[in-house]
């Protein structure tokens, strides 16, 4: 218990300064969710290897740095933004440092009639009639320690809105910098909300990137809701230095015939957790979660995804495929949860993992609950090396043994790789997949 | 062009081959026949260089270097070619990349060029046109999905564009039926050619009538016991191999 007051005391100390700048300006309704989040967040207390969720992931790297809470950082120069915008970005970007929006570095001057795409802050300002119904709705406080911490924290972050019926043409995207701190390590937590109204559509990339090197925590929640028959593709690109710790929540509400899905890209930080979790809240929703995983060193990502079909004729689908040289460690987690009425379900779960070395580890476990006898549920995982027969059937036609294994290491990443509908993402994914193959080849 | 002394080879431990001796000469092509588990595969893989198989004596030379000192790729590239008994599937690797990162390490090693897209697409469709294949067949991942017929003429389209100087075809007409094997065997004609020298490993007398060989041996129990012209391929045909195993048990 005195453990735990240690553990938690830097975060209570942040929270107290928050409250006392705070309090005053926002409403009230917030500054209660702010007060009973953190609330949970202390009664839930962080994780142990002994909970059951948290078994193979071990947050004790995390809960031991005194974390402070990031404070309002200089921006970054435009070179140094370049590295993480894909060259220029064409459509809608906002850009936060250390959690915080930068109105200068952001591109949202020219947005679509019946779109707001900007500062969560200014949200909650201007649009509070619209943000708080939302907000914190979805991802559970109350029984997620992270999700909570966040949410006891939330001041700034993205707000996207897209009224009913409207379609944004160019990708979204929403840049997450952090500074490694020269002065302390600092944790921020950044915050999404998506609300995309009937008949939307709009594709969203959530990338989180380190400004330097050094440790610091990221600890996101992303709550996307689609009601019906909206449309949202969501990419989350995690490139964060490799002292970088990263825990994040997506958390998806599906309306009736919505249609989302939701891709999670893992390549930095040095301890990662990620929940994915979709829920159906009504009929005829086609939910898609899909999540690359490409870790090296002594690297740990942990892939948490759960979707809940809540209601009948609801499909998802589900691939993860993981990468993992040197010491590297995955984990991989996927509950699928029918309800008793949630008849005609189809749902498919598949997790793949290319091990390169002999000391990376895996650990996958697909976790179905079905209540229902009229449903079509498939999982499968499979762990294994690049194929010996496939690296002698290439050398025998001339390719060299470095460039086998290269191609076909590309290869496992290609299917998932390939069903990338943003480009630069795409482009910007193979480059650091070739770069990482290099890497890998001067090592041995 | 390859001459194989004495060699003896296995693989976990097991000895199979238990020296062959074989001599090929450019633009000879030569049929090596066996029954099942007369080390015919064996032979093969060692040729191309499969790590898993181990010679334990014995030497082969080919345009008088030592072949077993050579990389399955370096093999490749000095012109060696091999048609898989069971092509491997590659999902995720398109059959025109490989194919074209192929012809090009083969190209650089002999110091020629490498070619670029339209250039080696061009190829590509001259070939093809040549082996009576669909295109379709190129823009699929490697082997993926083909049924066994194409499987076999992808490989022998993968050596019409690679042009070798010595390609072994191991079982290529097994599990073909009669039409697939007369395509599968009017490619590897094609490709017959005074420069290029061929083995032609098979269980079966059938492909023979289609691909006649200069040359035909006969393998059994790791040995070649038989050599002869094409003639001997029918005299198996009528008789089986019954009557070449039994003296060589004896002799033990």
């Amino acid at each position: 218990m005195i453990e735990t007051i240690q553990e938690t005391e830097n975060y209570i100390s942040s929270f107290t300064s928050l409250e006392k700048s705070r309090a005053s300006n926002d409403p009230a309704w917030l500054n209660e969710l702010r007060r009973s989040a953190l609330d949970s967040f202390l009664r839930l207390g962080f994780p142990t290897t002994h909970d059951e969720e948290w078994r193979f992931t071990n947050v004790a790297p995390i809960t031991k740095v005194p974390f402070e809470l990031a404070a309002d950082a200089k921006d970054p120069s435009s070179a140094e933004l370049m590295r993480f915008t894909f060259g220029i970005w064409s459509g809608i970007q906002l850009v936060f440092v250390n959690g915080t929006y930068s109105t200068a570095l952001s591109s949202n001057r020219t947005q679509p009639n019946g779109v707001f795409v900007g500062s969560l802050a200014e949200a909650l300002e201007k649009q509070a009639d619209r943000v708080q119904p939302h907000l914190a709705r979805y991802a559970s406080v109350s029984e997620e320690p992270f999700a909570a911490l966040n949410t006891a924290f939330v001041s700034d972050g993205a707000f996207v809105y897209l009224t009913k019926g409207c379609v944004v043409e160019e990708p979204i995207h929403l840049l997450f910098l952090s500074h490694g701190e020269k002065t302390g390590p600092k944790v921020c937590h950044p915050r999404v909300l998506v609300l995309a109204e009937a008949n939307s559509q709009a594709q969203i990339l959530e990338s989180h990137a380190s400004l330097g090197s050094g440790v610091s925590f990221t600890n996101s929640v992303t709550e996307l809701v689609a009601e019906e028959n909206a449309f949202v593709d969501h990419y989350k690109l995690q490139r964060e230095s490799l002292e970088a710790f990263h825990i994040s929540t997506v958390q998806v509400q599906l309306g009736r015939s919505a249609n989302v899905s939701t891709q999670s890209i893992s390549l930095g930080g040095s301890l990662v957790r990620n929940h994915v979790n979709a829920v159906f809240g009504g009929e005829g929703g086609e939910a898609t979660l899909n999540g690359f995983y490409l870790v090296n060193g002594r690297q740990h990502v942990d892939n948490h995804t759960s979707i809940d079909h809540a209601k009948p004729h609801c499909n998802s689908h589900e691939l993860y495929k993981g990468i993992l040289d040197g010491k590297a460690r995955g984990v991989f987690n996927g509950r699928i949860i029918v309800r008793p009425d949630a008849q005609k379900t189809d749902s498919k779960q598949t997790n793949k993992n290319l091990i390169l070395s002999e000391e990376a580890l895996v650990n996958t476990n697909p976790q179905l609950e079905i209540y229902a006898d009229d449903v079509k549920c498939t999982h499968g995982a499979t762990i294994g090396q690049l194929d010996s027969d496939a690296i002698f059937y290439l050398r025998s036609r001339g390719i060299d043994l470095e460039s086998a294994r290269h191609l076909l290491t590309y290869a496992f990443a290609g299917d998932f790789i390939n069903r990338l509908k943003i480009e630069p993402l795409r482009l910007a994914l193979e480059t650091s997949l070739f770069a990482r193959l290099a890497e890998g080849q001067e090592e041995r | 062009m390859l001459e194989i002394r004495n060699l003896h080879a296995g693989i976990s431990g097991k000895n199979i081959l238990q020296g062959i001796n074989l001599k090929v000469n450019t633009g000879e092509v030569h049929a090596i026949m066996g029954p099942n588990g007369s080390g015919k595969s064996t032979l093969s893989q060692v040729l191309a260089g499969r790590e898993s198989y181990e010679v334990t004596e014995g030497e082969i030379l080919y345009q008088g270097h030592d072949l077993l000192d050579m990389a399955p790729e370096d093999r490749a590239r000095e012109g060696i070619f091999m048609a898989f008994q069971y092509p491997v599937e590659i999902p995720g690797v398109n059959n025109t990349y490989f194919l074209k990162a192929a012809l090009n390490a083969v190209r650089k090693h002999r110091g020629e060029p490498e070619l670029d897209a339209m250039d080696f697409l061009k190829l590509v469709r001259a070939k093809l046109k040549v082996m009576e294949m669909d295109e379709s067949l190129i823009n699929r991942s490697v082997n993926e999905g083909f049924s066994g017929g194409e499987k076999k003429r992808n490989e022998i389209f993968h050596m019409a564009v690679l042009d070798p100087k010595l390609a072994i075809l191991d079982e290529t007409d097994s599990g073909l039926d009669i039409d697939a094997l007369k395509s599968v065997a009017k490619g590897v004609n094609t490709l017959r050619s005074p420069e290029r020298a061929m083995i032609v490993i098979t269980h079966y007398q059938r492909l023979l009538n289609y691909i006649v060989p200069d040359f035909v041996h006969v393998l059994s129990g790791g040995k070649i016991v038989k050599s002869g012209g094409k003639e001997l391929a029918l005299d198996l045909e009528a008789k089986g191999y019954g009557w070449l195993e039994e003296p060589v048990s004896a002799a033990r």
